[in-house]
């Protein structure tokens, strides 16, 4: 009965490390950088079993702030902004748009690469013994003063960049030049619009930091302080060329999730999604304005009153793109015909607690208050919210939405609402009391703290422990139930979208013929109607 | 001779898609490459601005002939390789093949200058980090303008080299024919690789030999 | 003092009060926004669950007018909390005139503090109640950052310049001092006390605390030791700049800008005297790069900070 699909066309390692196929470099992508979470993952655990008790008593200091740094970079640079984009992405982007594949497939698969080699000199690094610089690398302790694997760990970052400049590109100019027939821009689904802008801000953000790590490199490797006073160098334009990746970077990480949540809210209230062009321009408005914001991690470092005036408006109006798409999520429910599947408690989860993580921003672009906040675990809170609660809520939502067409199976709906359940709870107990452990004082990368923070702290350690529960629960049955799960119908959800006209799983081409589009996106008019094909 | 129906790849319905996605796909790499090369252009200019006499004095230091030479050479090679790219798009190899040659030879040269110059500085005493060796007050700034003139040339040349290399493999293709009027896509992005590594030159020329 | 649970931080200078104000405020509007949006949600999921497997709702359509309105509704918001926020960053962002003066310098993992008159402190700083206090910061060797939450004020302390912060302590009492920059190692590590006390007992600390010679004082054997009289003397004016009255006034430099001759451009010029030379001048002024520190060069800036203005020179080199 198992019709030829692009998981059995071909069997053997070859195949798949050779594959040029999208869905198989996706699948490729998935190992990678679940593995890399799960790394980030313990070095996390390592930093909240020491943070139970005050003193630093569990490891040295040292290792602690090693610890710290490649929780950060490992999450970051090897987690979070590969995720959505070359899991789910790559998946399914030439699928939404009715094409055979990307625009350049043996490029897709060098980007595996090129992201595999820099996990593993990362890894290397890591185990080499590791660096201790915080994920954000500041000159001069970075340059002149550490004596950890700066080099190592940050060649690794570059090679993850790069290949994330190669994803970014790739389906820029697949959105561009490889729609179906009929799928004009303004009929695409808001996921393609979302991995369209984050795109634009892989190609022409990552670069900045690329030339930033060379930099540093150059100043580690010939002791020529480039950042460093005395020959006349400026610690603070290490931060400016830094942050003016990092900070787009963390649309790179929100906005495919967002994507995938504007899915998930049409298909599970069975209704065309409210606003959808203010949705897409939202996504367009949020790439652009990401790259104005930068400052706002340097309000404290001498900056001139007027640059911080400049810098707190524009992170003030960046946030105003992301309240859209929250209040028209909202009102995508309104006379819907809503059920409470999986993916959709994820998408809940998602808009609850981006809409606090985005509240808090609001905090830290306000001048006078984030000269009290910076560097505390206000901040900590603040990026986790988004982050944790935000895009990797999203993205197990949408891992749980396209499993079926993924891998053929169903999984199994009780596990999986048990662990969204686990996660939200685990997620609000480790996060929430940061945000007030930061407005009393707490700097961030301590590995000591005053007593009076330690009940806050071990609130927070404790709800790590139930979060680490909700992440292992999923990888258990999300393996189970590729060989033992129900096999899933070409559309489970009754979903609108072309992935959805295809065989769970799909063939190696994914189309007999190129669809043709007659209509808008999630046009739900009648529950059995599908697009039109041929 | 090829064959043309097989020059398009799977994922596209026509050799005018591919043509038009893989030059779209060049414009795009080349824009995240005036972000690389504008974030260091960028923190040269800050120095730059924070220590003109440091920077006009170390300029000096530049041999200004030879940049001129190298800046003239690198512009002949972008009308060699536009004349390829036209020889490509007429079906004609021979002349494909010669103006690609003409252009890696005038590559060559620059790098070769280059390499002269790279010379010339560890005999004097100016590469930071290896020997470097300046008097006076101004000392640091000095040492500040090589770093960057090393980093952006060094940049600059390891572009180049992979465009050498690039050009290398499209000599051995256009020998064996494989490009004509039905198939000259990778020729032309090629092209503007090259083209871009000439426009890179022009602006790193003035910054940084041209300080007066 | 520190016993128990606290949820709120205490609230011990002039300003903290104004940003508490501001914060729970944006605490009220969060709470009420999220709430907004958690009910709108679970009204939503509930009411309109799926009650029947076939059921498609009918479409609902899109309103530009409430576009519009959750668009700039919003956009309102943020420029009144932005309003707010900076016109209380404006009026904390100059310390007032005829604030106390204090020097800090952190260093890899300490913060070493000196009071004009002589008094050193290690991880420690006494200040009076009531009264403006200016710190002016510098760091050693990597960037720090001087953080008192009591106070809610902070600032980096960046190599190869001058920072500034002040605070005016309203309540008596012991508060927390940390580094809330990563600097390394013991970065944790890096903090202290901030004491602040009534009057009588500061007058009292001050005139107890172990104390040398005052800061400029201090510079000014800096200044004989390390040849600086040797140009810098009003009696040969040609070798270098006069440096009495020049704090705080406008120099002309040699391409023909005009600067201020604060703490920043003395300590340039004294590690890196070609890049801003004064006009009428040659470059033959050494470097002092390595051979004084951060502390020594605070002294020695009190020290030209001292010196009485032109009209009155002191004959003595």
């Amino acid at each position: 009965m198992t019709r030829t699909n692009y998981l059995n066309v071909q069997y053997g390692v070859r195949s798949w490390l050779l594959t040029t196929d999208h869905k198989r470099i996706a699948l490729l992508y998935l190992a990678a950088i679940t593995l890399f979470f799960f790394i980030g993952g313990a070095f996390a655990v390592m930093v909240r079993l020491e943070l139970v008790t005050p003193q630093g008593d569990l490891v040295e200091a040292e290792t602690y702030n090693k610890m710290f740094t490649m929780h950060g970079v490992m999450m970051v640079f090897f987690f979070l902004i590969p995720s959505t984009p070359a899991v789910l992405g790559n998946f399914l982007l030439p699928m939404m748009i009715g094409a055979r594949d990307l625009a350049f497939p043996r490029i897709n698969l060098l980007s595996w690469y090129v992201f595999v080699v820099g996990g593993v000199i990362g890894l290397g690094a890591a185990i080499s013994g590791g660096v201790d610089t915080g994920w954000t690398f500041y000159a001069p302790y970075s340059s002149t003063y550490t004596n950890t694997a700066v080099i190592t760990t940050a060649l690794g970052v570059f090679f993850a960049g790069f290949s994330s400049i190669l994803t970014g590109f790739n389906f820029i100019v697949t959105i561009h030049k490889m729609r179906a027939p009929g799928l004009t821009w303004f009929r695409l689904p808001l996921f393609v619009w979302a991995h369209y802008a984050t795109s634009v801000i892989q190609v022409l953000g990552t670069p900045v930091i690329a030339i930033t790590i060379i930099l540093l490199a150059m100043e580690r490797v010939m002791r020529v302080g480039i950042f460093d006073p005395k020959i006349g160098g400026d610690p603070v334009l290490f931060q400016h060329l830094f942050w003016f990746y990092s900070h787009p970077a963390v649309y790179i990480m929100v906005l495919p999730a967002m994507g995938i949540v504007s899915e998930l809210v049409t298909c599970f209230s069975r209704k065309k999604i409210y606003g959808y062009s203010f949705i897409a321009m939202s996504s367009v408005a949020i790439a652009v304005l990401g790259f104005l914001v930068w400052a706002h991690h340097m309000f404290v470092a001498g900056m001139s009153l007027y640059a911080s005036m400049v810098f707190s408006v524009l992170s003030f109006l960046v946030a105003i793109p992301s309240a859209i798409k929250v209040f028209n999520w909202t009102a995508t429910l309104y006379r819907g015909s809503i059920v409470y599947q999986t993916p959709m408690l994820y998408a809940f989860g998602f808009i609850g607690l981006f809409t606090i993580g985005g509240l808090t921003g609001l905090f830290l672009a306000t001048l006078a208050v984030d000269v009290h906040v910076h560097d505390t675990y206000f901040v900590v809170a603040h990026f986790h919210y988004i982050m944790v609660g935000g895009s990797v809520m999203a993205y197990m939502g949408g891992i749980h939405y396209w499993w079926p067409k993924i891998s053929g199976r169903l999984y199994p709906e009780g596990w999986a609402r048990f662990s969204a359940l686990v996660l939200f709870v685990g997620f609000n107990l480790t996060f929430f009391p940061q945000f007030l452990l930061g407005y009393l004082g707490m700097p961030r990368r301590y590995h000591s703290y005053p007593e009076e923070f330690q009940v806050l702290n071990v609130m927070s350690s404790a709800g790590a422990s139930i979060l680490g529960v909700g992440y292992l629960v999923p990888m258990v049955y999300l393996v189970w139930s590729m060989r033992y799960g129900k096999p899933a119908p070409a559309n489970p959800w009754s979903a609108k979208g072309l992935e959805w006209n295809t065989p769970s799983p799909p063939p190696t081409f994914n189309f007999d013929q190129t669809p043709v589009v007659t209509e808008d996106a999630y046009v739900y008019q009648k529950a059995d109607e599908e697009v039109p094909v041929g | 001779m090829a064959d043309h129906a097989s020059a398009v790849a799977h994922q596209f319905d026509d050799m005018e898609q591919q043509l038009d996605a893989s030059t779209f796909g060049m414009w795009v790499f080349l824009a995240q490459e005036v972000m690389f090369f504008g974030g260091l252009f960028l923190a040269y200019t800050i120095y730059r601005g924070a220590y003109p006499d440091a920077f006009r004095e170390a300029s000096h230091h530049l041999d200004l002939r030879l940049g001129a030479l190298n800046t003239v050479v690198l512009i002949g090679s972008s009308l060699t390789m536009a004349l390829a790219v036209r020889a490509a798009q007429l079906s004609r190899s021979r002349a494909l093949a010669g103006f690609l040659v003409a252009t890696l030879v005038l590559g060559t040269v620059f790098l070769a200058v280059k390499a002269f110059e790279y010379h010339h500085k560890y005999v004097e005493q100016h590469i930071p980090g290896l020997n470097f060796h300046a008097e006076g007050p101004l000392a640091g700034p000095v040492q500040m303008f090589f770093v960057f003139y090393f980093a952006m040339t060094g940049m600059h040349a390891l572009h180049m080299i992979v465009g050498a290399g690039l050009l290398v493999y499209f000599i051995v293709k256009a020998r064996r024919g494989r490009y004509s009027a039905h198939y000259y896509g990778p020729v032309e992005v090629m092209g503007l690789y090259w083209h871009f590594v000439d426009i890179v030159w022009i602006f790193l020329f003035p910054l940084l030999y041209l300080i007066r | 003092m520190w016993r128990g649970f606290p949820l709120f931080p205490e609230a011990a200078s002039t300003i903290a009060s104004g940003v508490d104000t501001i914060y729970l405020f944006l605490v009220a509007l969060s709470l009420l926004l999220s709430a907004g949006i958690f009910l709108a949600i679970f009204y939503f999921a509930v009411r309109f669950r799926r009650r029947h497997p076939g059921e498609v709702p009918a479409p609902v359509h899109g309103s530009l007018p409430l576009e519009l309105f959750w668009s700039f509704t919003p956009f309102v918001i943020m420029m009144i909390v932005f309003g707010w926020g900076t016109s209380l960053y404006f009026r904390n962002y100059n310390p007032p005139a005829g604030a106390m003066e204090i020097f800090v310098v952190g260093k890899q993992w300490m913060w070493k503090i000196q009071h004009p008159e002589g008094q050193r402190e290690i991880n420690e700083l006494h200040v009076p109640v009531g009264q403006p206090v200016k710190l002016t910061l510098a760091t050693e060797d990597v960037i720090h950052s001087f953080y008192v939450p009591a106070f809610r004020v902070k600032m980096d302390a960046i190599p190869g310049r001058y920072t500034s912060l002040w605070f005016h302590a309203t309540r008596p009492g012991r508060y927390h001092l940390f580094c809330a920059e990563y600097c390394g190692n013991q970065h944790s590590k890096m903090g202290g006390t901030v004491h602040v006390l009534e009057q009588p007992e500061y007058e009292a600390w001050i005139s107890g605390a172990a104390r040398g010679r005052s800061m400029a004082e201090s510079g000014e054997e800096l200044f004989q030791r390390l040849g600086c009289f040797t140009c810098h003397r009003a009696d040969m004016p040609g070798r270098g700049p006069v440096l009495e009255g020049v704090f705080g006034n406008p120099v002309t430099l040699q391409d023909g800008r005009r600067v201020i001759a604060d703490e920043a451009y003395l300590r340039e010029s004294i590690l890196n005297p070609g890049v801003k030379i004064v006009a009428g001048y040659r470059t033959r002024m050494p470097t002092f790069q390595g051979q004084i520190n951060e502390e020594q060069l605070m002294q020695i800036i009190a020290y030209i900070k001292s010196l009485p203005p032109k009209g009155r020179l002191d004959t003595e080199p």
